[in-house]
């Protein structure tokens, strides 16, 4: 049985709040409405002051997979070395959640990446652009349905002429 | 199109906050002293820095989308390419995640052989980014004593599996090459002579006033901003965060050890050459720790596993290597992966380096993503920049340490 007092306080506050544990990793799933006010609760009353990753995965080849993306925000206790995952999953069209930049400053390049690689949309993000890749790309590659064959983006791309400026 | 001339200001570029003096300079992403492919574009007000807008992506190469491509023995090699600064840390920071998933218990010797070329890659780190920190601001002397260690630890690397800079030693439940009694003896003559550099570098710059002057109290980082953003490794350590992975999780062979976790409060660039500085005296106390209570016995997990490639005699000479090399190899056979994730985390030189790996079942990972220590260093780089002259650009470049291949991977 999962010893945590942040998770027993989360099972509390929702109510389909699903717990487990592999190899040592405690995780809990909840539903993307709930989930800044859960992370809230956890960075402010359980000392889940470090946000150490987040990342995104794309399961629409998964199998026996039932949602489209699952989103993982990493968290761990500064004081105590307690680590918690916090998964959650959406679906199309309603690829949005609520950007955590208020709670980690540290999330504003994360989530701009996953925007990038992903295209889940992070609401009420400061500057919610591409990061790795050119502005003009119109795809995100990490999905699992981007093709591996082709031409690529390059038609979308600006061509730089040496020479008048029109 | 038509442009607007000049002098013709448009509407927005008419707010009243907007200065004429304030001008925009584009630094990188071919400079020599952003060390590796990265923008930065930089709003001056003389010499002073107002503001600085990162541009990031220029070495953007997938390797994210490689991992779900490459199977587990294989993705190794692109770990290399990540921090190619210490391309040892990211093969074990890859392994030790792909081991957490597939719950292989690795072989006491080859804990602490992997802790070894860890700890020899933490030097080999530091060595750089303090050498190029120095270089940086002036100190050319400095950075060739750094650089020459270096390539002692290279020549450490070469003996040990074949390439001193992209080594590709560990594999899913073992290492490429057991370490010989030559290589051993190597590490020891590198432990007897690297005191001496340690010393002379600390004599050429901690009582350098030019480089005191230009690194003390410049991009100042306090404890809760560090926490705040992420940071972690010696950035963090630097700021007052004493979180540390091989003493607060202690993974490979990090328990067995007598070492401390060098920290300190000031948060500037100083502090954090110092904070590297002493991080490579504790590395060598656990490399000399290391290599002197190596256990002997095996350093693979056994060939009945089925986890681990098994060696090249076997593989000739037994019917059981055959058969196991077949079935880690033929790719309707490989390894067991349970339809799960895991995240595994190291502390790698740059901070903390992890990877979080879905398993499918099949050979390849289902997803690879990579936490980079330097993509979360380098977004702090606008705040601890704002208000610091130009000339300091290059010193919080610096101590940040920031590789663009792990960057943008």
């Amino acid at each position: 049985m999962i010893e945590s007092a942040a998770v027993t306080d989360l099972a509390q506050r929702i109510t389909d709040l699903r717990v487990d544990e592999f190899r040592g990793d405690v995780r809990v799933v909840l539903p993307s409405t709930e989930l800044f006010a859960a992370l809230e609760v956890l960075k402010q009353q359980h000392g889940f002051d470090l946000l150490v990753d987040m990342t995104c995965v794309d399961y629409a080849l998964y199998r026996d997979a039932t949602d489209r993306f699952g989103l993982v925000y990493l968290l761990a206790n500064t004081q105590t070395n307690e680590r918690l995952t916090v998964r959650t999953f959406l679906n199309e069209p309603q690829l949005v959640v609520r950007s955590v930049v208020a709670l980690w400053p540290g999330a504003n390049w994360l989530e701009r990446e996953i925007w990038d690689m992903f295209g889940i949309t992070f609401d009420g993000h400061p500057d919610h652009r591409r990061i790795l890749l050119p502005q003009e790309f119109s795809a995100h590659p990490l999905r699992k349905d981007y093709p591996l064959q082709g031409r690529g983006e390059r038609h979308h791309f600006p061509v730089i002429t040496r020479g008048t400026p029109t | 199109m038509t442009t607007a001339p000049a002098n013709q200001k448009t509407a927005d570029m008419a707010r009243p906050d907007e200065r004429d003096y304030v001008w925009t300079l584009n630094f990188g992403p071919q400079h020599p002293a952003t060390h590796t492919t990265l923008r930065l574009v930089l709003k001056l007000d003389g010499e002073r820095v107002i503001d600085a807008m990162p541009d990031i992506g220029y070495l953007h190469s997938g390797f994210e989308k490689l991992g779900e491509h490459l199977d587990y023995n294989q993705y190794v090699t692109i770990t290399d390419r990540m921090n190619y600064i210490s391309p040892m840390a990211n093969n074990v920071a890859w392994h030790h995640a792909v081991e957490k998933l597939m719950g292989i218990e690795i072989t006491p010797r080859c804990r602490y052989l992997r802790t070894i070329v860890a700890e020899l890659a933490r030097i080999s780190d530091h060595l750089l980014a303090t050498g190029a920190m120095g270089l940086d601001v002036g100190a050319f002397t400095f950075f060739l004593y750094a650089f020459y260690q270096r390539e002692v630890i290279n020549d450490v690397f070469e003996t040990l599996c074949g390439a001193r800079f992209t080594n590709s030693y560990t594999r899913t439940g073992g290492v490429s090459q057991d370490a010989t009694p030559l290589v051993v003896e190597k590490i020891r003559a590198f432990l007897r002579g690297f005191p001496k550099t340690l010393q002379d570098m600390r004599q050429l710059l901690y009582r350098n006033r030019i480089f005191i002057d230009r690194m003390q109290g410049v991009g100042r980082l306090s404890r809760e901003e560090a926490i705040a953003s992420c940071a972690s490794g010696p950035i963090a350590r630097a700021s007052g965060v004493t979180r540390d992975l091989r003493r607060d999780e202690p993974y490979l062979a990090y328990a067995d050890f007598e070492f401390e976790v060098p920290c300190m409060t000031s948060g500037d660039c100083l502090a954090r050459f110092l904070v590297r500085v002493a991080e490579m005296e504790e590395s060598l106390k656990i490399v000399d720790q290391a290599v002197e209570n190596l256990p002997s016995g095996p350093v693979n997990v056994g060939v009945d596993e089925r986890t681990a490639l098994p060696d090249k005699t076997q593989v000739y000479q037994s019917i059981e290597g055959t058969i196991s090399h077949f079935e880690l190899i033929m790719t309707n056979r490989g390894f067991e992966v349970p339809c799960n994730e895991v995240y595994g985390a190291t502390e790698a030189p740059n901070g903390e380096l992890g990877f979080y790996i879905v398993g499918d079942g099949s050979n390849v990972a289902y997803r690879a993503r990579c936490r980079p220590p330097s993509f979360v260093h380098f977004a702090l780089f606008p705040q601890l920049i704002r208000g610091h002259t130009l000339s300091d650009v290059v010193a919080v470049l610096g101590s940040l340490n920031i590789i663009a291949a792990e960057l943008d991977r």
